[in-house]
């Protein structure tokens, strides 16, 4: 997989910092596991947690804190490996989006949400959303911005817009500044990962028209 | 005076050696220190050695519930959070690598992994990394432990309001969004202080290469 387009250093800051909405979290993951590039940088960006923790002036400890935790050291370890449903169905997709959906991508249920634009929401818990998103070839997703930030992650396909060229692994970070217009440019369907910290914001006739229903 | 001379060169020179001498044995100690606890952390997973652990607890436990309580976790929770962290670098252990990480890092993401749980009712689930293949084109993964000394250092050279906004998401646990609300600036300036301290940590990060 040849990945060009990557996160922005502060999402990647945040995702360290563990302060991502679960939906951005998830996206964030799915394109590490992708992306050696990208796991790199996540090693400077935790490595400034690392770094912070140092710094901190140490807390007391109850009196027999550590006495409290040797009596647990030799318990069985229970559920340490929370059995991840096998991601057999979707071997297609990054893992860790493969191990939330029970389904393959076709038997989910997908809502159409105007031409050729089927939706299914992850419901994770917000602020924000995340959802699967799939354009038919030819389609464009009505000019919107965004009131926080807007990350997409290309699964399947490709989608062309104001800021370049976004095929299978990349990522466009976006923040509120944005408006864009994504067109599907060939002839195979685009499915995306989208999650938002925020609702968008459609401009124009159509897109206002839409947003009640599609709700994003 | 011609004899003294030669003799206040020598003491001149004395002083810049000393000098030079103390900075790089303060930095050696720092390396040392760094290199003790993931050395600690390393021989733990295979010596499951108590001492050992005793070691690791007192020089981290007290700086991970620090780390909690600044996330907003009340006295009572931080310590129970502390507890699991600290069962977790014990049970892991023999998953540190200290090619990846230094001992601090890997104990801050157990610790921060430990608070979002309590965090989300909903629990998030934990991704597990593929294992990093060697990539030539990827930065030498054994320097991750001097760099990080860099960092650090780095750090403390930030200008103030750069310093804040990383104190504010690593320390406070605030989103970009909620960082913008408490200091009454814009979004984008929070991402912008954000990247600029990045960038100066960053070039102590990639000094090496």
């Amino acid at each position: 997989m040849k990945i060009s387009h990557h996160f922005d250093d502060a999402t990647l800051m945040a995702y360290s910092a563990g302060t991502l909405p679960q939906g951005m979290a998830l996206l964030v993951a799915c394109h590490l596991h992708w992306c050696p590039h990208c796991r790199e940088r996540m090693h400077a960006t935790d490595a400034v947690g690392g770094a912070l923790l140092e710094q901190l002036p140490p807390s007391n400890l109850q009196a027999d804190a550590f006495e409290q935790l040797l009596a647990r050291l030799d318990e069985p370890e229970q559920e340490l490996s929370t059995s991840a449903p096998e991601a057999d169905s979707n071997q297609e997709l990054p893992t860790p989006l493969a191990q939330l959906l029970d389904k393959p991508l076709d038997e989910l249920p997908w809502k159409r949400i105007g031409y050729g634009v089927k939706q299914l929401d992850l419901h994770l818990n917000g602020p924000g959303a995340a959802r699967l998103l799939r354009i038919s070839p030819g389609v464009s997703v009505p000019h919107h911005t965004h009131g926080g930030n807007e990350l997409t992650l290309i699964l399947k396909g490709s989608y062309n817009d104001e800021l370049g060229r976004f095929c299978q692994g990349d990522v466009a970070d976006l923040d509120g500044e944005v408006s864009h217009q994504p067109l599907v440019d060939t002839d195979e369907e685009c499915i995306c990962l989208i999650a938002t910290d925020a609702p968008l914001k459609f401009s124009g006739l159509v897109g206002r028209l839409v947003q009640p229903f599609i709700g994003l | 005076m011609q004899i003294d001379q030669p003799e206040g060169g020598d003491v001149n020179a004395a002083a810049v050696d000393s000098a030079a001498l103390r900075a790089r044995d303060s930095e050696e100690r720092r390396k040392q220190v760094r290199d003790d606890w993931s050395a600690c952390l390393t021989a733990l997973a295979e010596s499951r050695d108590k001492s050992e652990f005793a070691r690791l607890f007192s020089h981290f436990a007290p700086r991970v519930k620090s780390y909690i309580l600044r996330l907003g976790m009340p006295e009572a929770s931080a310590e129970e959070i502390t507890q699991e962290a600290m069962l977790l670098v014990w049970r892991k252990a023999h998953l540190f690598n200290r090619a990846k990480a230094s001992a601090s890092t890997w104990i801050f993401t157990l610790a921060r992994n430990q608070s979002i749980d309590r965090m989300r009712r909903d629990k998030m689930p934990l991704y597990e990394l593929p294992e990093e293949e060697p990539d030539p084109d990827e930065r030498d993964m054994n320097e991750h432990g001097v760099l990080e000394d860099r960092m650090r250092a780095a750090i403390e050279t930030l200008p103030e309001n750069q310093a804040q906004v990383l104190h504010l998401s690593y320390y406070e646990g605030k989103s970009h969004s909620e960082i913008a609300d408490q200091l009454g600036i814009p979004l984008g300036s929070v991402k912008s202080r954000l990247r600029l301290a990045f960038s100066k940590l960053k070039a102590h990060w990639g000094e090496e290469e």
